[in-house]
């Protein structure tokens, strides 16, 4: 009988720029969603629940305001966050190997062929690896935050970085970059989530920084 | 704590889940809603938007122009906005209106609209932006509220400009602002005299903000070193809301 010992490591500046990342997020998903309802672009407004800016029955009594001036001190707080969380994640990734070591390669190859494991329920999670597909996934929210930020500074400075909104087709395209990428995180998130219940190890190490798992290989 | 025993730590991990489960940001959000009601985060959501104030103001550029758009893109009729309907918004009489003056100004006799005219006009067709997230491509016509400034001998060294309006309203500008080039008292939309609804005799167009730092109706322009704030920054929103 064979033992493996599969290790996950998360170094402290790793951890630190995940859980502000994903507290970052979630003030931004929340207080732009809030900002949304007050003008939908689309013919659809998200929960009150699920957005952030106070009670809007409070919020409206006391400054006739259903919340977006909350919302929107929300959102620009939340920015500086995110830019220092993401700002951190990006200088580790590439200073300490982790983007080199953990992300890359990502092939189109390898990338059908671990998706196809996964839909067929065939693919095995092992513990400190990241497959094509999650590697994949870590690329498009590195994506996504990069564009949530860069369309975002095109709305809120549409004359100050006026070449950045030009760069999204104007002020309108701007504005549907920032939403097509917010659902794309949103998205993100959904998936990660139910992964992440599906192997809660890697929660643990998450928040402890380590986690090992020792596999006995069925006698031969 | 070092070494809590690993399949205890993940069945805790997976007992957290299950509780919070897939709703764990539904969670956040519930509580989210209350806290934005909470008295010290209201106080240090302010003192980040006051942060944010002073960001804007070292970004802003006074030469830089917000894009300009071609006449065939400028809206008319113009979108009506503000916390009333528009039945209820002034109508400000010609012959008994007056523009009064105050702070740091050299010259404080009140302005007649006959007068206000009489001032060099220039045009612009740039784009309203809303706070809320809607915007409309305009045409305005008007002074330079700097041209303004100058012939009334205001001291254009103080740091802010006031206004107060005839439905209640108030805004005020930082003094780079309020000299932009863009920033005018506009007395015409697409070529017409502005319609009462949208701030008849004249309102502040600034392009370089969003659309609540445009003031309509104006009553009193006054020159200050003391911030006059806004209505709606008074309500929470972000005082400079600069484009
Ligand atoms: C994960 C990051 C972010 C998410 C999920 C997010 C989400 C949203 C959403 C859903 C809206 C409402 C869209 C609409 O109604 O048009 C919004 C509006 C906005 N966001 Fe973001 N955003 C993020 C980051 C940023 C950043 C970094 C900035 C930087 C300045 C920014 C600036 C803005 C601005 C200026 C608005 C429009 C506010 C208004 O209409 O007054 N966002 N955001």
């Amino acid at each position: 009988m064979s033992v493996t010992v599969h290790e996950q490591h998360h170094p402290w500046p790793l951890r630190i720029a995940h859980w502000t990342q994903a507290l970052a997020i979630l003030i931004m998903i929340g207080s732009g969603w809030r900002i949304y309802n007050s003008v939908p672009i689309f013919p659809f407004r998200f929960p009150e629940t699920f957005t952030l800016g106070g009670t809007i029955k409070h919020t409206l009594s006391h400054s006739n305001d259903p919340g977006v001036a909350n919302a929107i001190a929300w959102h620009f707080a939340g920015m500086w966050l995110l830019g220092a969380a993401f700002l951190l994640y990006l200088l580790y990734g590439l200073l300490s190997g982790h983007f080199r070591r953990d992300l890359l390669p990502v092939g189109p190859k390898s990338f059908v062929r671990d998706f196809v494991a996964a839909a067929t329920f065939r693919l095995p999670h092992t513990l400190g690896v990241y497959n094509a597909v999650q590697r994949a996934f870590y690329w498009g929210v590195v994506l996504s935050v990069t564009m949530m930020i860069a369309s975002g500074l095109a709305i809120w400075k549409p004359v100050q970085f006026g070449w950045l909104t030009a760069l999204f087709g104007g002020f309108q395209g701007a504005r549907l970059v920032h939403f097509l990428f917010m659902s794309a995180l949103v998205g993100f998130l959904v998936v990660h989530l139910a992964l992440v219940a599906l192997v809660p190890k890697t929660l643990v190490s998450m928040i402890t920084g380590h986690v090992r798992e020792t596999m006995q290989a069925p006698a031969e | 704590m070092t070494d809590f025993d690993p399949a205890l730590r993940t069945a805790l991990a997976k007992r957290q889940l299950l509780r919070g489960g897939l709703s764990l940001g539904a969670l956040t959000f519930l509580t989210g809603c209350d806290v934005s009601d909470n008295e010290a985060v209201q106080r240090a959501l302010h003192a980040i938007s006051r942060w944010n104030d002073r960001v804007q103001a070292a970004l802003f550029n006074p030469n830089r122009l917000a894009p300009e758009f071609d006449d065939r893109l400028a809206h008319y009729p113009f979108r009506y906005n503000a916390w009333y309907p528009e039945e209820k918004s002034p109508k400000l009489d010609v012959s008994t209106y007056r523009l009064a003056l105050g702070g740091k100004i050299a010259n404080k006799t009140p302005w007649t609209v006959e007068e206000l005219h009489d001032l060099p006009q220039v045009t612009q067709i740039t784009r309203h932006v809303c706070v809320e997230g809607w915007s409309m491509i305009g045409m305005w016509s008007g002074t330079p509220l700097r041209t303004f400034l100058e012939r009334v001998g205001a001291d254009t060294s103080r740091r802010y400009v006031g206004f107060e309006c005839a439905d209640g309203y108030y805004e005020s500008l930082d003094m780079p602002s309020a000299l932009h080039p863009q920033t005018l008292m506009a007395f015409q939309l697409a070529n017409r005299p502005l319609p009462p609804r949208h701030g008849f005799p004249f309102k502040i167009r600034v392009a370089t903000k969003l659309g609540f730092k445009n003031p309509k109706w104006i009553t009193a322009i006054y020159v200050t070193d003391r911030n006059p704030s806004g209505f709606w920054p008074d309500r929470g929103y972000n005082w400079f809301s600069g484009s």
